[in-house]
């Protein structure tokens, strides 16, 4: 059992909660960055995956999580990133430096327009609103070949930054290094919003948008925001994305997309930055475990290989539904009452948990 | 001149009037609390004031300044907290971030200081943090500092609500039925919050309320309503004792005269 003991303000201010956390998040940190030296091409390409979608994650998170509202238009904002980032570097001449921010900007800015006309919906019409959007920007992709490259797409350049060229295939430890970067400056972005003044206002118009208001909170002005950062960081992810497949075209990033990140922070945890990680970890790992067990299964029963389609989205969705039935919280949620059983030690009482009723706020309908 | 000022305020939703021709004004300093029975429009006139609804006639003004013409977030930014009869407190987050949000109305700081948390936001933090303890200690939340608002009794729930309105350092504060659904002991102890935050904290308090114990305890002045029209005003002895209310609370007095 450990004493939380605090003896100044900044204890409940700071980044970690005491060197001992300090240390660990560091050593992950080490470890993640030796990852290119002790992996192979195959699976550094699985975690620079994973952490691509951690990162779009993050940006849905602050939506959903934090802010109460469901977009399941996302997957339109990685679109928009990743053409806005091949088009400016390809058509515009720009570099990788400059048109990776100007993409985020782009989709920032798409993201409070969407935010505006959608101002007064909640819950589940705000989900339909922007998942009508989104399936309306797949469409307009195709209306504008000459941009676009119509169905075919657009190819991605290869990175140089200050003369260093970064390319998925030639160079996959370089892309890593430049993911874990974007991603690490998202997350510690990310972790200090939720500690200021800006992170408690958007989760007080998460819980009660009437009180907000009579706390000073602009609601209105606060969700535009919260839109606009949140597509800003998805927007980046869906530009790394870009560099990561190589190709992008308008079925990169489809309407079941936007639920897969959906379903990704429902089940890593809504409302914590482990859960974005997590929930990627799940997305990126699920079809792998899937297909091993399938072809165990045939291999078993001696069937030849068999295709079974749709058995990863059934797999998903299924998943989503028993998190929401009998874990709200998620994956982290899971872990955190495993921490709590052990920090509480011999001092855990089966009721702990009992009182939370913590199924995602952005539901109630007002 | 005072503080808050009602100037013949209707509200109308559809047909019902809600609250007919309200003129009243709150002094500066004192505790005012408006009874009457449900449906009178009490909760109402507080309502007007936080500028959830648009009167369709009336002024009003708060030291001078014209409420009507300010949003709903404006109201806090001149210095009005308020509580609710329903409680609405950010349920997801702990009691320490609730009262911390009470502080936005001092200013937000620019996006980037947050993204990069530099030393300036950690400075205001801590001022804001210092507030927030002040009123921490006031209310003998300690216990609750990092407790999850979902995690807490009734009770309980109801003291870090006038806390998140005490931290907000007001200099109107509006207290919407306080004492409903707590118990004796917990409503004495209000009695000394009350009298405390006039005295000490140098609040006007606005509080509408059932209990009249602790109504004549407290207040000053007693606004009676009903059906959103000024039934009596006065102290509490001179309205409770008003022909008018005794009928609005007991019926028509023929009988009761016996």
């Amino acid at each position: 059992m450990r004493i939380h003991f605090r003896t100044s303000y900044d204890r409940d201010i700071d980044l970690f909660d005491g060197p001992g956390q300090r240390i660990l998040y560091a050593l992950f940190l080490c470890a993640l960055v030796a990852m290119p030296v002790l992996l192979g091409p195959y699976l550094l390409g699985e975690l620079t995956s994973l952490l691509i979608w951690a990162m779009a994650g993050l940006g849905l998170m602050l939506l959903v999580g934090q802010t109460g509202q469901i977009s399941l238009g996302h997957a339109a904002f990685m679109a928009l990133g990743a053409y806005a980032v091949v088009l400016l570097e390809d058509r515009a001449g720009l570099p990788f430096l400059v048109a990776f921010p100007l993409a985020g900007l782009i989709c920032a800015g798409a993201g409070i327009l969407l935010a505006l006309p959608t101002m007064k919906l909640r819950g589940i019409y705000l989900a339909i609103a922007t998942m009508a959007v989104a399936i309306m920007f797949e469409d307009i992709l195709l209306l504008f070949p000459g941009l676009t490259g119509g169905a075919a797409g657009v190819f991605a350049p290869t990175i140089t930054i200050l003369g260093v060229e970064i390319d998925r295939y030639v160079s996959p430890g370089r892309f890593y290094w430049l993911v874990l970067l974007c991603t690490v400056l998202a997350t510690l972005g990310y972790r200090n919003l939720l500690r200021s003044p800006r992170g408690r206002a958007f989760a007080a118009i998460r819980d009660s948008q009437v009180s907000a208001s009579a706390m000073g909170i602009r609601v209105a002005r606060y969700r535009a925001m919260a839109f606009g950062i949140s597509t800003f960081v998805t927007g980046l992810a869906g530009a790394l994305m870009a560099h990561f497949t190589g190709i992008v075209s308008f079925e990169t990033f489809t309407i079941i997309t936007s639920i897969m990140l959906l379903m990704q922070i429902v089940v890593g945890g809504l409302g914590s930055i482990h859960g974005a990680f997590i929930g990627a970890a799940v997305i990126v790992l699920l079809p792998q475990v899937v297909s091993a067990a399938r072809s165990g299964v045939t291999d078993m029963l001696g069937l030849g290989s068999i295709a079974i389609p749709g058995l990863d989205s059934a797999l998903f969705g299924a998943c989503m539904i028993l998190f929401i039935l009998f874990e709200p919280r998620g994956i982290y949620g899971i872990w955190l009452k495993v921490y709590t059983w052990i920090d509480l030690l011999p001092l855990y009482r089966r009721d702990t948990f009992k009182r939370q009723t913590s199924y995602a706020k952005s539901e109630r309908v007002h | 001149m005072s503080l808050l000022e009602f100037d013949n305020v209707t509200l109308r939703f559809g047909g019902v009037t809600a609250i007919d021709r309200l003129s009243f004004s709150v002094e500066e300093g004192e505790v005012f609390a408006i009874v009457g029975p449900n449906g009178a429009g009490k909760s109402t006139a507080f309502n007007l004031i936080s500028r959830l609804y648009d009167p369709a006639e009336g002024r009003i003004t708060f030291d001078g300044t014209d409420l009507l013409a300010r949003g709903p977030d404006a109201v806090a930014k001149l210095g009005i907290a308020r509580t609710f009869q329903n409680i609405e407190l950010f349920e997801q987050a702990t009691v320490l971030e609730n009262l911390l949000v009470g502080r936005h109305r001092f200013g937000a700081p620019s996006l980037l200081s947050e993204l990069l948390f530099l030393p300036s936001l950690r400075r205001s933090e801590r001022v804001h943090r210092e507030a927030v303890e002040r009123a921490i200690d006031f209310l003998n939340l300690q216990p609750y500092r990092h407790s999850r608002i979902s995690s807490l009794a009734y009770g309980v729930r109801k003291v870090v609500e006038l806390a998140r309105a005490v931290a907000m350092e007001p200099r109107l504060i509006m207290l919407d039925e306080p004492s409903s659904g707590l118990s004796p002991e917990e409503t004495q102890d209000l009695v000394f919050w009350v009298q405390d935050m006039r005295d000490h904290l140098g609040m006007t308090v606005i509080m509408v309320e059932h209990d009249m114990h602790l109504v004549s305890t407290v207040s000053d002045r007693v606004l009676a309503l009903a059906d959103g029209r000024q039934l009596a005003l006065g102290t509490p002895p001179e309205v409770q004792s008003h022909p008018k209310v005794i009928e609005a609370y007991l019926g028509a007095d023929e009988d009761a005269a016996a």
